[in-house]
């Protein structure tokens, strides 16, 4: 068998399938994170959350009303985006323009108390979601097994971050959340209704999590605290890539799950600190992250 | 369609206007009245109100009370993009342009307001410079360049009320010339404009009326034809 610096291949390509995976998910919750932050100025701690929502209304609607997987991949998002608005409405919305702890300590209890009426629920020893059918089995590419599902995750993953970076950076609706980024006072002076924007904005931020939630579903443990677990790793990968980045938000996920799928490899101790690691070193040199704007 | 300023429509009609920023008491009673097609300038020193005023039009200060009416409407209760949907365009001081969106981007974000605002090929022949460079960060352009976009991004909506604050601020004069051109074709097109303005001999050779402003109140009610005899006054009021 094949080895690299004293790896099997199948391993190496194995672990970096698996951080390929991982990356996707991560790009996936810090581009959300990054689209908020940079319209509400708000670092949203809920995000979280919202992702565990995404995975557990996937299992729900399924036990409950049958639901399969293709459906709950749209009705999910859109049910855990609807409770997004709600939040920012009647939350969010009062603290506006204050200091960004505010937001903060209320996204944080309003993660804590979904999570805990849900733990209440379910308990956090974990719910199970079969997979598709048609997503079981995979295809041996000589060097690795792939499985189908692992595939599909990151095709789609890669497909919903271009479409949205293609939104934001060059179409018309975008131009609007751009520059209500810099200045959405202003807009708003110009006849664009900028609170409608904001809500929106919250609203598709929360149902890119509950994206990646339903996404995870098949594949990783579903509890109540999945999201708590995830969540600070995303908000380094965001640090690093730069707060309100959208492209360095995506490019940042993936690179990062890459560097621990490696790490997992050849020193598997350091693997679920390397990317606090790569934070603090890419903090020293460049403190607005690899691609955020000089301030 | 050139004509005269219409003095029996009232485009803007302020009464006791009162706007606070916090704890602190901004304008104190502001009255005054703008006629369709008038150009109207908001004369007074720094810090004497004028900024504020417009802002407090915009409804983007933080409280306000008294009296706004548009076209005979009272906005007072109106967001300020629903005040910009009544045909208001509004060119802040600092010139707002994005620096996130290129020159062409920045011109069409304003959506448009209402019919009869000017086409892109019209607003490129008026700024040539801005066709040039139509593909640069907005803010990478000179800061002539730049107060070229932020007029033309509020002519392409159709607003027929123009509130530009400060437009000749730190600008060389051969580019302060060309804005009064413009201003001038503005006026020909029956724009009703309200200029607040410190270069006041910029704003002498094109207003209609002056109002002058102190400590957040209007003093003085000049109409151009009494300039030459108020000139005393004005330099009293103007002059630091």
């Amino acid at each position: 068998m094949s080895m690299v610096f004293g790896v099997p291949l199948a391993v190496l390509s194995g672990q970096l399938m698996i951080g390929i995976i991982n990356g996707a998910f991560y790009a996936l919750l810090s581009l959300g994170l990054a689209v908020i932050f940079g319209l509400l100025k708000i670092i949203n701690f809920a995000h979280g959350a919202m992702y565990m929502l995404g995975a557990l209304v996937t299992v729900v609607l399924f036990d409950l009303l049958s639901v399969n997987y293709w459906v709950a991949l749209f009705v999910a998002p859109v049910l855990v985006g609807a409770f997004g608005l709600l939040i920012e409405y009647f939350l969010l919305r009062r603290i506006a323009g204050q200091d960004h702890i505010y937001s903060l300590l209320l996204t944080f209890g309003a993660a804590l108390i979904i999570q805990g009426v849900l733990t209440n629920i379910y308990g956090v020893s974990g719910l199970r979601y079969s997979m598709p059918d048609m997503f079981k089995g995979g295809i041996n590419l000589g060097f690795m097994f792939l499985p189908y599902y692992r595939a599909w995750v990151i095709v789609v993953a890669l497909l919903v971050c271009f479409g949205t970076w293609f939104i934001i950076e060059k179409t018309k609706l975008g131009s609007y959340l751009r520059a209500g980024t810099e200045d959405s006072q202003l807009m708003q002076g110009f006849g664009i209704n900028a609170p409608l924007l904001v809500s929106l904005t919250y609203g598709f931020g929360v149902m890119l999590a509950a994206f990646a939630g339903v996404l995870a579903a098949p594949i990783y443990s579903i509890t109540p605290v999945m999201g708590s677990n995830i969540l600070i790793v995303v908000f380094a990968v965001v640090v690093i890539g730069g707060m309100g980045s959208i492209g360095g938000a995506i490019i940042t996920g993936i690179l990062m799950g890459v560097i621990e799928g490696l790490t997992k490899t050849f020193y598997p101790p350091a693997s679920s600190a390397v990317i606090f690691l790569v934070m603090v070193v890419v903090l020293m040199i460049r403190p607005t992250g690899l691609f955020g704007k000089e301030a | 369609m050139s004509h005269g300023p219409d003095k029996e429509y009232e485009q803007l009609r302020v009464s006791g206007l009162h706007a606070f920023y916090g704890e602190s008491h901004i304008l104190h009673g502001i009255d005054m009245v703008v006629h369709r097609g008038e150009l109207v300038t908001l004369l007074g020193r720094n810090g004497a109100g004028r900024t504020t005023t417009l802002k407090a039009i915009m409804n983007m200060v933080g409280r306000r009370t008294g009296s706004i009416m548009i076209n005979g409407e009272e906005t007072m209760s109106c967001a300020p993009h629903h005040i910009a949907r009544l045909g208001v365009g509004y060119c802040p001081e600092h010139r707002g342009i994005f620096s996130s969106l290129n020159v062409q981007e920045n011109l069409t974000l304003p959506p448009v307001v209402r019919s009869g605002g000017m086409s892109l090929e019209e607003i490129y022949t008026m700024f040539p410079n801005l066709y040039e460079r139509r593909f640069s960060q907005g803010t990478k352009l000179s800061g002539g360049e730049q107060q070229m976009l932020a007029m033309a991004r509020i002519l392409r909506t159709g607003a027929n009320m123009l509130l530009l604050d400060e437009i000749t601020e730190g600008l060389a004069p051969v580019i302060v010339e060309t804005l009064g051109e413009v201003l001038v074709a503005l006026k020909k097109k029956g724009l009703t404009i309200v200029l607040a303005e410190q270069n006041f001999h910029f704003a002498a050779s094109l207003a209609d009326r002056h109002y002058v402003l102190e400590y957040g109140q209007i003093v003085e009610e000049i109409n151009s034809h009494e300039l030459s005899s108020k000139r005393t006054l004005l330099d009293h009021y103007l002059c630091v």
